[in-house]
């Protein structure tokens, strides 16, 4: 593999960990804080995507803009969610949980199929971020691709931000330590819930947005994130949003460079990984604090 | 994942058997021996369908109701069963079902023991996230590399013909002997958790699953228990692949995925937890209401190409008014009886 080859994949790779940061983000916030595991989190990153392929002829040229009108609009989206399904199932059994959110999934991907289709659509990158950067001369990468990982870095740096350095991100943080010493001093723990529910899904919805002009949008693709986002949040550790940024990018690169030399067996590769991990440390890399 | 929140009353129950419990399934057991006698052939169809999956829920069941260990890889059992059969039948004869039965059980159970012995090491929603990752590794074995026919998958020629000397005794190539052979074999795996659970081995299964610790204390080798069990859950969802093979004719790596692994899961929360015939409801349950959901000519094709959106709002609803999963109905109306 020669140098510019290599720096490509090492692009690609960096920002398919860093896209799977941001919806693996939201999961380990909403696990960490809410002890819900939810499967309905890949159609979240679904409905980013196709929100994006809905708003892109409305804004333009104006990308980032619509970035954070999508974001609103999810945000928006997982607040009422969260206070139509998910606030009657915090005393429930966890596995109870689990077959909501599964039922969830189906109601999405058929209320998808109702409203856009089951056609396979692509999203026009705006004029501004279109064309490439050459590298060595030799080859050229895409501008969008490059705007991809620099959007989610600017993410994950707000989001540490957030949580580390704010009023609400303290509030966070206790919440997941201690539930009910936080209700005691007087935190509206239930608004707390509802905020963090909202943040996750314009996390992930963000993150589909952000993923739509660089794939293609099509029918069932939050399954396969869902899952890579699991082994994400284990390897990292629940509820470490540092964890789940460190494993994002391990996947990520075993993911890419999988393809590359293994292209037989590169779906497994992943998964020997997180097995691996977890027999070396079972509680993930980082189990303690955020 | 808090396995204790389970319920204790299936404890108590162990404990103390009613003496008539076991007259419910024994008269379903034999209402089916008989359905056939009346039951068209799609319907016949339907019947076979749901006890292959009552068996894969059964032996979920016993890992994750009983045990408390709550497996989201169990599909990788039933796959590695249907796809022995599929690669170690024959190609131009019809092969011995007992062979081939035996040969499923013991693949899953062989999977089963290696991803037992390492994922055990985990616990709670690792242990969720490890058996998910280790039926992913079998299911892309299968999907990325040319053993089972790839993506594909692969046809079973021939179905079994068990033979004593020239007499055929049971032929799966007809629907009534499939039929029959499936419900023994639902009856049989019954009868057997049943007494599993309430054998030494079962209550120390439960005593796991309500702590751990104590158990440890008291002298028990936990690890070595629910290593047992996890192996004995793999092979009998490894008879379960025999059943769905020796059905279908045809396997292919989707038996493997996660969405298999959670629908089982489903029907075994939806039948409610803690319970063998909770197990056997929940998949009669998800089959029938997949199916109904589905049928264009009970609903007409513009209700029936929607399936996923009834039955996702249906499972939401069972949720939302049924805590205790579908035997709860069966619960709250024998206790309000006792009260009267």
């Amino acid at each position: 593999m020669d140098i510019p080859t290599f720096l490509v994949q090492c692009l690609n790779a960096i920002q398919y960990g860093l896209l799977l940061f941001l919806v693996a983000s939201g999961l380990t916030l909403i696990f960490g804080i809410m002890g819900v595991i939810n499967l309905a989190h890949g159609s979240f990153y679904m409905i980013g995507a196709y929100l994006a392929f809905l708003l892109a002829p409305l804004f333009g040229d104006h990308f980032i803009t619509m970035l954070v009108a999508g974001m609103l609009l999810s945000a928006i989206f997982g607040f009422l969610l969260e206070w139509l399904f998910f606030s009657y199932l915090y005393q429930r059994d966890h596995l109870q949980q689990v077959l909501m959110t599964y039922a969830l999934i189906l109601v999405f991907e058929e209320l998808r199929s109702i409203l856009v289709g089951n056609e396979v659509h692509g999203v026009q990158a705006p004029a501004w971020l279109s064309g490439g950067v050459s590298l060595g001369g030799v080859m050229t990468y895409p501008t969008y691709n490059l705007f991809a990982s620099g959007a989610c870095l600017v993410v994950a740096g707000v989001l540490y931000w957030v949580v580390n350095r704010t009023r609400l991100g303290m509030m966070i943080r206790a919440g997941a330590s201690n539930r009910d010493m936080t209700r005691g001093l007087g935190i509206n723990i239930r608004l707390l819930y509802r905020a963090v529910f909202a943040g996750g899904v314009a996390l992930a919805a963000l993150a589909g947005m952000i993923a739509a002009p660089a794939a293609s949008v099509y029918p069932g693709m939050g399954g396969g994130v869902l899952i890579m986002c699991f082994v994400v949040v284990v390897i990292g550790g629940i509820g470490s949003i540092s964890g789940a940024l460190i494993a994002a990018l391990l996947v990520g690169f075993v993911d890419t460079f999988g393809k590359v030399f293994f292209a037989q067996l590169s779906g497994i590769g992943v998964y020997v990984l997180m097995a691996v991990i977890l027999i070396w440390r079972p509680q993930g890399l980082r189990n303690k604090g955020f | 994942m808090q396995s204790s929140a389970l319920p204790l009353s299936t404890a108590a129950s162990l404990a103390a058997p009613r003496s008539t419990g076991w007259l419910v399934p024994l008269a379903v057991a034999v209402a089916l021996a008989f359905a056939p006698l009346v039951l068209e052939t799609y319907y016949q169809e339907l019947v076979v369908k749901i006890m292959i999956y009552a068996i894969f829920a059964l032996s979920l069941e016993l890992l994750a109701g009983t045990t408390g260990l709550v497996s989201l890889g169990h599909a990788a059992f039933f796959g590695i069963g249907a796809y022995a059969t599929a690669l170690a039948a024959p190609q131009y004869e019809a092969g011995s079902p007992l062979l081939l039965l035996a040969l499923s059980m013991l693949a899953a159970a062989g999977y089963a023991l290696l991803v037992g012995a390492l994922s055990l090491r985990t616990k709670e929603v690792y242990f969720i996230m490890v058996t998910l990752a280790f039926a992913q590794m079998a299911y892309f074995v299968f999907h990325d590399t040319p053993i089972g026919g790839g993506s594909d998958g692969m046809y079973l020629m021939l179905r079994p013909v068990l033979k004593l000397g020239d007499a055929v005794l049971v032929d799966f190539e007809k629907p009534r002997h499939l039929y029959f052979v499936a419900l023994v074999l639902l009856a049989l795996c019954y009868a057997f958790l049943a007494l599993v659970l309430r054998s030494r081995f079962g209550h120390a299964l439960a005593g796991i699953r309500i702590n751990e610790q104590r158990m440890r204390a008291a002298g028990f080798q936990t690890y070595r228990y629910k290593l047992a069990a996890f192996v004995l859950a793999g092979a009998l969802a490894g008879m379960a692949g025999f059943l769905y093979v020796a059905k279908n004719g045809v396997v292919n790596p989707e038996l493997l995925s996660w969405h298999e692994s959670g629908a089982v899961l489903m029907m075994i929360i939806l039948g409610g937890l803690g319970s063998l015939r909770g197990a056997v409801i929940g998949a009669a349950a998800f089959v029938l209401l997949k199916e109904f959901y589905s049928s264009e000519a009970l609903l007409g094709a513009a209700i029936a190409g929607r399936w996923q959106l009834t039955l996702g709002l249906t499972m939401i609803a069972f949720v939302a008014m049924l805590p205790k999963g579908l035997v709860g109905i069966g619960r709250r109306f024998t206790f309000n009886r006792k009260r009267a």
